[in-house]
């Protein structure tokens, strides 16, 4: 099936299996590695882009079911102020081991701060608890949303910098 | 790239400009033309690797580590690989610290497969793991980075004629001070090759340290925020096929027959590889391939272990615990008079299950057979192995093997394995183009090589003040060490990583001691392996739960009982002392809600951690708040060092509350993060950890946050409740109990 897509702002338009997962088109037909593969079943987030703003996991999203909506991914995301912010706080704290759930990681932030500028504790737990990270950076992720919406992130008193 | 083209292209640029190629230019030439998209970490053929090694590099190339070109390019080669450790950043710091450059001059280059000039001097192997990088490289690499600082200053001082001593080295330059003088590395690598290296190099007093100490930005986490980090399921090569995996769902069994004939003609799909025990499909992308794969129905002969379950396991390892003939590892005095004089007796039995590693990137290869050897790309945390392996399983010589290291997403051990790389070359073997082959997370899952389950039985005795006198210890489980390193099994047949922590616990040799070792075989095709904190994280948990017990007996607070064991030990008394002032030790705490604490000394770094906790009605855990105190003496990055510990902890929570793997008809019951459950952030309690510098030569730090997990949490439970959990993952256990 022929399909045309919107990513990162450019039109592309790809020939595979209607069923076929987002997550693999982007990675094995368009060339954007930057998605991960984690567990092809959304318990781990780090597939996650946005969909037209909303952050989605790929990896269950079948390509027929995308239509005109605008695809981002973490190779674009910093070209948007909130993404910039995210990926700038992500650095300044120090977030990131391994990295591998971190483009999931940094897209579930930025959809969160897109919309809603200045969240609560509970409102950052229930963004961010699909995301799975193994290295387990979750304190630093939680103090670098609350910096990228310049919130003072009292919860990692860990000193770092 | 042929050598023909290597040295066309730098002749070229010699007449071009009376300079060398650059070797960071070679590599990303030779790189750019077989994979797509922004560059990752370096790929390194075989003639970048003769460049790495400095063979027919046309600069300063004085040992493994430290690369110069004429153009100022520096590139460290650092001997282990990054799985998120930090190590990239650290070790750069320690040779750029010497070499008088910071990191942002220079380029980190992983080291290629090469026994004689990466082997780690701890685990004498080229490996990474054990938390053995910055223990072994704090001298070798520095000392590295002053050889080469000594000889581009004698270079520099030759070439003024002026005395060696009145020159100085700074980012990259040497300078004499008198004259005003300056030249850059790169205008001294001609002469600094000519010049002989010395022998002993003073290394500088740590006051003078510029890097070392500091906050220095990780060289690894900028692309990791944009996309453009590669790690070995990334790499796409020209022509490139994906293999989706199906292994004996039955550990250990084989395949029967597979009817190809209903999967070769779906679209998308080229090829079925059938191999004894897995079956993979080929597809032109992941999806092709895995979707074929699941409607291939594959008949398999799962073999002896069709009988294997977890409660099978579970009787036979606590049998062989009665009943098997221990190796002794630790014997001090005469355990049986003591114990039987002693005022009190406590007894406890402790059982910890199969464990499997679950990185988030499941295990994935990119591999081309071709020319009689092949070439590979994956993430390895030992590339010698890896290209051994894939030499044996195509029956070539090693240097037929080259293997390209890549950035890994998560290792935790899985990736000291080599079977993934062995089963995607002999994949690959069979197809006319490279394979990338790609695991789902079910497959991982399912068939990764298992932290062995542990029966652990104690006894002790305790003298009128309820301290121990008299102290017994069985260790029960399969050897990792046997399997995976035989040569460093003891002669009496004890695993020491089996018992390390336990014959040696951080309160020092008790004065009647017996600690043994039963070494119990797994079935066939049940594979034991490493996993994060290794046997400590199996040792400390036990010895810390009962030390514990011991406390309670005693009627003491189990901080002041540690206290008083530790009065010899001045590091782990410092650290048990901060965690405990910091965790507001002895405060009242809402009904339901405990605090544990612990101590260690495991891979020569001392730590505490207090972990608070709290258990609701229906028995679910909640995490409170966790603090750590650790000291791992001198230091390189304080950074690091806080994020190990931070995620070493919560890593070692996710599994002693949630993870075991158990077993059915010989099948893994686990599959996906829905049935292996993993800590998340909204279950992620404040931490803070608490660093405190000594003198002491650095001790590791990768493992030692997740070897203090589980007896906190264990022991903080046991503050809540009064129950006491001998058993992990102590979550399913806590419902149960609240359930009847």
């Amino acid at each position: 099936m022929r399909v045309r897509l919107q990513v990162n702002g450019q039109p592309r338009e790809v020939d595979v299996p209607p069923d076929m997962p987002l997550l693999w088109v982007l990675r094995d037909v368009l060339g954007l590695t930057g998605t991960k593969y984690g567990c092809g079943i959304a318990q781990c987030g780090a597939c996650t882009v946005h969909l037209d703003g909303r952050a989605v996991r790929s990896c269950v999203l079948p390509i027929s079911a995308v239509g005109n909506a605008a695809v981002v991914t973490i190779e674009a995301v910093g070209e948007s102020t909130t993404g910039a912010a995210v990926q700038r706080a992500w650095l300044q704290l120090e977030v990131i081991q391994c990295g591998y759930c971190q483009s999931g990681q940094i897209m579930s932030a930025t959809a969160l701060l897109a919309k809603n500028p200045a969240p609560s504790d509970a409102e950052i737990n229930s963004a961010m608890s699909g995301n799975i990270c193994r290295c387990a950076t979750y304190p630093r992720i939680r103090d670098a949303i609350k910096h990228a919406a310049g919130m003072p992130s009292p919860s990692l008193t860990s000193t770092h910098r | 790239m042929s050598q023909v083209e290597l040295i066309t292209d730098r002749r070229r640029f010699l007449l071009g400009g009376g300079l060398v190629v650059g070797f960071t230019f070679v590599a990303l030439k030779a790189h750019a033309q077989r994979v797509v998209g922004p560059r990752g970490p370096q790929p390194v053929s075989n003639e970048e690797i003769a460049v790495v090694s400095g063979e027919g590099f046309n600069g300063f190339a004085p040992d493994a580590f430290i690369r110069i070109s004429p153009r100022d390019e520096i590139a460290l080669i650092v001997p282990n690989v990054e799985c998120g450790q930090g190590v990239y950043t650290g070790e750069s710091m320690l040779i750029a610290e010497e070499l008088e450059v910071d990191l942002d001059q220079v380029r980190v280059l992983p080291a290629p497969p090469n026994e004689k000039l990466y082997k780690q001097p701890l685990l004498q192997f080229q490996g990474t793991g054990g938390s053995t990088s910055i223990r072994g490289a704090w001298e070798p690499l520095r000392k590295a980075g002053a050889v080469a600082r000594t000889v581009l200053i004698s270079a520099a001082a030759r070439r003024w004629k002026v005395d060696a001593a009145e020159c100085t080295a700074q980012r990259g330059h040497v300078r004499h001070e008198a004259s005003g003088r300056e030249l850059s590395y790169g205008q001294l690598v001609q002469d600094a090759s000519s010049l002989p290296l010395p022998k002993e190099v003073q290394l500088k007093n740590p006051n003078a340290f510029r890097l070392i100490g500091k906050n220095l930005q990780r060289v690894d986490t900028p692309s990791k925020t944009n996309g453009t980090a590669r790690y070995g399921i990334d790499i796409v090569v020209p022509g490139m096929k994906i293999a989706a995996v199906a292994n004996c769902p039955v550990l250990g069994g084989q395949l029967v027959r597979v009817d190809e004939h209903n999967v070769r003609e779906r679209p998308g799909v080229l090829d079925v590889i059938q191999l004894p025990d897995a079956v993979a499909v080929i597809g032109e992308h992941y999806w092709a391939a895995q979707s074929a794969l699941q409607s291939l129905h594959p008949v398999w002969d799962g073999g002896p272990n069709e009988h294997m379950s977890s409660a099978t396991l579970r009787a036979d390892l606590e049998r062989a615990s009665r009943e098997g003939k221990g190796a002794v590892a630790t014997q001090e005095g005469n355990y049986s008079a003591a114990f039987q004089r002693a005022s009190s007796r406590v007894e406890a039995q402790y059982i910890q299950p199969f464990l499997c590693h679950a990185p988030m990137e499941p295990q994935a290869a990119v591999v081309h057979v071709k020319d009689g050897g092949a070439e590979i790309w994956c993430g390895t945390q030992v590339p010698t192995r890896a290209q051994a392996g894939a030499a044996k399983v195509l029956g070539v010589s090693l240097e037929k093997v080259v293997l390209h290291g890549q950035l890994i997403g998560g290792a935790f051990g899985r990736k000291l394995e080599t079977d993934y790389v062995e089963q995607a070359v002999a994949i690959a073997s069979r197809c006319p183009y490279p394979v990338k082959m790609i695991w789902s997370r079910e497959q991982d899952t399912q068939h990764d090589n298992y932290r062995p389950m542990y029966v652990d039985r104690l006894s002790a005795g305790l003298d009128e003040k309820g301290l121990p006198i008299a102290w017994r210890h069985r260790v029960t489980g399969a050897s990792v060490t046997a399997r995976y390193a035989p040569a460093g099994m003891r002669p009496n047949g004890v695993d020491p990583d089996a018992v390390e922590e336990a014959e040696d616990p951080v309160y020092g040799k008790f004065p009647h001691m017996l600690v043994d070792f039963v070494q119990w075989q797994p079935p066939r095709g049940l594979v034991v392996s490493w996993w994060r904190g290794v046997g400590p994280t199996h040792s400390v948990f036990v010895v810390e739960s009962f030390v514990d017990e011991l406390a309670h007996a005693a009627k003491r607070d189990p901080y002041q009982y540690r206290r008083d064991l530790l009065a010899n030990q001045p590091r782990a008394l410092a650290v048990l002392d901060e965690a405990a002032r910091a965790a507001e030790w002895g405060k009242p705490l809402p009904e339901g809600v405990g605090r544990g604490i612990i101590v260690q000394k495991s891979f020569g770094s001392y730590i505490s951690v207090v972990v608070e906790a709290g258990v609701g009605r229906g028995g679910e855990v909640s995490l409170r708040r966790i603090v750590a105190a650790v000291d791992c003496g001198m230091t390189v990055n304080p950074n690091l060092i806080k994020q190990q510990v931070e995620g070493g902890i919560l890593f070692g929570l996710s599994a002693a509350l949630y993870n075991e793997v158990t077993f059915v008809g010989g099948r893994v019951q686990q599959a996906n993060f829905n049935d292996y459950r993993m800590l998340r952030l909204n279950e992620t309690p404040p931490t803070q950890v608490i660093h405190l510098p000594t003198s002491h030569p650095p001790g590791g730090i990768g493992e030692t946050g997740t070897t203090a997990a589980a007896p906190a949490l264990a022991n903080a439970l046991f503050a809540a409740t009064g129950v006491r959990l001998r058993e992990l993952p102590v979550a399913r256990q806590l419902a149960a109990r609240a359930a009847t």
